[in-house]
């Protein structure tokens, strides 16, 4: 197996007396692409959120276990909450945009560092919107409203908004699901290329999506992780007969 | 972290603000009112009918107050529900969308106006115009207030209806029309009724807005603190016996302190109908 | 039957909106016409003169000016942050509550207690005195339930999504608020705002004791004086002034002024709104 240093460990979540996250042990490989498949509301992008913490934000809300980045529990009481959210990106089902222009949104996290001069924030703001594939599309209209881009290209614009803060993991809640056909291969395409310099996990519902680009898959079902190893054996030879059902789409 | 904090705290003090300057005008008007009441008795207070503060020895009853702001107060209702229930049953199921559109915002457009403006308009030209058109001795009385307070108040009555009005669901009044009503039967019938305890928080809101209204009682009433035989005699209100009198007290003395007085009195009223109309709005939710 | 008493009814609410339109019409009519004829740019930026029968109402303006401000500046901070708290950090519990009821009693306060509130508060115990200080609080105050209303249904208009980005990005809860919701937010605070001096602007009850006189020499030096204001002088001109013959039509000249005042401001309002739901693009 690829060196993970990245691992999910016995994590157990509840939404006030829902147990949601089911002792979930699982690793995340770097550099690669890690696929998140399983029916709806059974806990993936609930699973995604705890890799940023972002269910911390919701009331009622008891975790246990740990997830490990480079060695370190994020769960842990020493933990920097704002560091590890630009530590690891996310983009959101829906494209979020501010409603601001596309280079304040782009900045947006580098302005609330305050570290870099004004010089700086553009180069980063220049890297960010071409590893997002958007620069040669908005570099003559930078300070235009980002609302005015087709949905395609406003997803786009929040990855180049995450990639900003140089993350080192991105996690994507299933980012074509509200995307027309042209712009989801495009984003796919985007995806193959960014795994390479950063490690992605993905939540999707699109099953031939995650056959197409991920390296490694996990099944969720009712909170618990069923099945998880590299996507090729696990959409030709799964282990589980639930998997098997899952992805020959006798449910979900 | 430490701006976190902070942050949250000063946002936390201004929100306590609310209380603390609530609490203040308690504390205020009972302060400086409070005494009168062992002075002259809180009963002899709030029923006598003499009202002669500046007299030697002076008399604090204010019933006649009282029953002035009262006299007005319905007198202002009378003519606002139906006109302001009606506008209301106009805008929303009557008119074209067009003239809602223009006459909609028209109205609250008017809710605006301040009411020394109104004071103006009837002190101005109502009263004379009465004073002519009844044959009385004098145009500044309860009657000319009543008509200028009513008007002031139909918009207010006339907004919260209609919305309550509006939000009667649509498949409701299919319902009575599928059955056979036609537009008033369905509106007297079915609209009304469902939309009855918006309409009523509308009045109570109304209520409250008239009985504390200061200029316009104070310029259009009269400023006779006696009970009135007949809606054409003049009148002080509780508002306009503060307003009138405050500038020519001493600070501290009875007078000074029976006008407090009254302000408690005023106070506790708006407060109830404030509680009345929150319970309504409570009703309305259901 | 059933037909003629539809017909009745519906005749009687189409003459009761043409009672209501018609008079308030009329109202406005006689207003407009009494004022126009008193109107010049002379009354706007003259001071009264010979005894407030001739002259302008220059110092009222300015004083009105100065309430209205003054008013703005004190409850425009702190209705926003209030409004912050409530949306933002506040959590359902009994303090909450009693927040909440205190701003709904306040909201229905009758202007005349505020006023003697003022008086007491301001004037005597603070010792501020008849000034606009004293003025400008009282009405900082009467309009402070309208701006944290306003402010706090703004703030809840912001979508959940745009805190969410945010936060995904590693901002603060302060940070978001200050960059994202607050000025995203910050058009319809301002409209609630403007509609609030709009009413600040035409309140009398609450100056009568705290701010307002009927003639000041010179216009005001320091907060701390008296100043004159267009809601007080139409009630002075009407209830002391000693020469009805100059002093009526000088009240309806006020009387205008106020009222296109008080229009200007809530059309500018309106439209501001307006144009806020046009350019929404989420």
């Amino acid at each position: 197996m690829v060196e993970s240093e990245i691992l999910i460990k016995e994590l157990n979540l509840w939404f006030g007396n829902n147990h949601i996250l089911r002792n979930i042990t699982m690793p995340i490989n770097k550099n690669k692409l890690t696929a998140i498949i399983g029916p709806s509301g059974c806990g993936k992008s609930t699973l995604l959120r705890c890799f940023n913490r972002m269910n911390d934000l919701i009331e009622g809300v008891k975790i246990t276990g740990s997830i490990f980045i480079d060695g370190k529990d994020i769960y842990s009481e020493k933990t920097d909450v704002y560091a590890l959210r630009m530590k690891v990106g996310m983009v959101f089902q829906k494209p979020n945009p501010f409603p601001k222009s596309i280079f304040e949104n782009v900045s947006f996290s580098l302005q609330i560092k305050g570290k870099l001069n004004k010089q700086a924030i553009s180069q980063r703001v220049e890297k960010s919107l071409r590893d997002a594939w958007l620069w040669d599309e908005v570099k003559d209209r930078l300070h235009t409203q980002a609302f005015e881009l087709s949905g395609g290209q406003q997803q786009r614009l929040c990855i180049a908004r995450a990639l900003a803060n140089d993350p080192e993991i991105l996690l994507l809640d299933e980012p074509t699901s509200a995307l027309d056909p042209q712009s989801t291969i495009k984003i796919e395409e985007l995806l193959i290329e960014l795994k390479k310099t950063v490690t992605i996990i993905q939540v999707t519902h699109n099953i031939a999506q995650a056959a197409r680009i991920s390296d490694y898959t996990g099944f969720i079902y009712l909170g618990e992780l069923i099945e998880f190893g590299p996507t090729e054996k696990i959409f030709t030879t799964p282990k589980d007969k639930r998997t098997e059902e899952y992805l020959t789409g006798k449910f979900g | 972290m430490i701006r976190e904090k902070l942050f949250k705290y000063f946002s936390l003090l201004a929100a306590i603000c609310a209380i603390v300057f609530l609490l203040s005008i308690i504390v205020s008007i009972f302060r400086e009112g409070l005494p009168i009441f062992g002075k002259v008795g809180f009963l002899r207070f709030l029923f006598g009918k003499s009202w002669h503060p500046t007299q030697e020895p002076a008399e604090f009853g204010i019933l006649a107050l009282i029953v002035g702001s009262i006299v007005v107060t319905i007198g202002a209702l009378l003519i606002a529900i139906p006109l302001g229930v009606g506008s209301a049953i106009y805008l929303s199921e009557l008119a074209k969308p067009q003239t809602r559109e223009i006459l909609k915002p028209f109205i609250e457009l008017l809710a605006g106006i301040p009411s020394v403006i109104y004071g103006l308009f009837g002190m101005a030209f109502l009263a004379p115009f009465i004073m002519r058109l009844f044959n009385l001795n004098a145009g500044l009385n309860a009657f000319t207030a009543s008509i200028v307070l009513g008007l002031m108040v139909v918009p207010i009555i006339s907004s919260i209806s209609e919305d309550a009005i509006s939000a009667v669901p649509k498949s409701l009044r299919e319902a009575a029309y599928a059955l056979g009503a036609n537009k008033w039967e369905t509106i007297r019938k079915v609209v009304l009724p469902a939309a009855k305890s918006g309409i009523f928080a509308s009045i109570v809101l109304g209520f409250g807005r008239a009985i504390g209204e200061t200029m316009v009682v104070l310029m259009v009433a009269g400023g006779s603190a006696i009970i009135p035989k007949s809606i054409f005699q003049p009148v002080r209100p509780m508002t306009s016996a503060i307003a009138a009198e405050m500038g020519e007290t001493v600070v501290g003395s009875d007078h000074y302190q029976a006008l407090f007085g009254i302000a408690i009195i005023l106070f506790t009223i708006t407060f109830l109908s404030n509680l009345i109309t929150e319970a309504m709005k409570g009703k309305v939710k259901r | 039957m059933r037909a003629f008493k539809q017909t009745f009814w519906l005749t009687l609410i189409k003459l009761g909106i043409f009672i209501t339109i018609l008079s308030l019409c009329l109202f406005l009519f006689l207003i407009f016409t009494k004022g126009g004829k008193v109107i010049s740019l002379s009354f706007l930026f003259e001071p009264p003169k010979e005894g407030m029968t001739k002259g302008g109402i220059f110092p009222a303006l300015i004083g009105t000016l100065y309430l209205t401000l003054g008013s703005i500046l004190f409850a425009l901070p702190i209705g926003i942050l209030a409004a912050i708290y409530l949306s933002e950090y506040a959590k359902p519990s009994v303090f909450v509550s009693a927040i909440r009821i205190a701003i709904k009693t306040l909201a229905g306060v009758p202007s005349i207690v505020f006023g003697l509130f003022g008086l007491a508060l301001f004037v005597n115990f603070f010792g501020f005195g008849v000034s606009i200080l004293s003025g400008a609080l009282t009405l900082g105050i009467l309009i402070l339930p309208t701006i944290i209303n306003a402010s706090e249904e703004a703030i809840k208009t912001v979508p959940q999504d745009f805190r969410e980005a945010a936060y995904a990005l590693g901002a603060t809860k302060r940070q978001t608020i200050m960059k994202i919701v607050l000025p995203t937010a910050l058009p319809s605070v301002l409209t609630g705002a403007i509609i609030s001096v709009g009413r600040a602007a035409g309140e009398t009850a609450p100056i009568l004791f705290t701010a307002a006189t009927f003639y000041t020499r010179r216009l005001p030096k320091s907060i701390l004086d008296e100043i004159m204001a267009l809601p007080y002088h139409i009630y002075a001109l009407m209830t002391e002034g000693t020469a009805p013959k100059f002093q009526v039509p000088i009240a309806y000249g006020t009387a205008l002024v106020l009222l296109l005042l008080v229009l200007t401001i809530n059309l500018v309002a309106i439209i501001m709104r307006y144009r806020i739901r046009r350019k929404k693009k989420w």
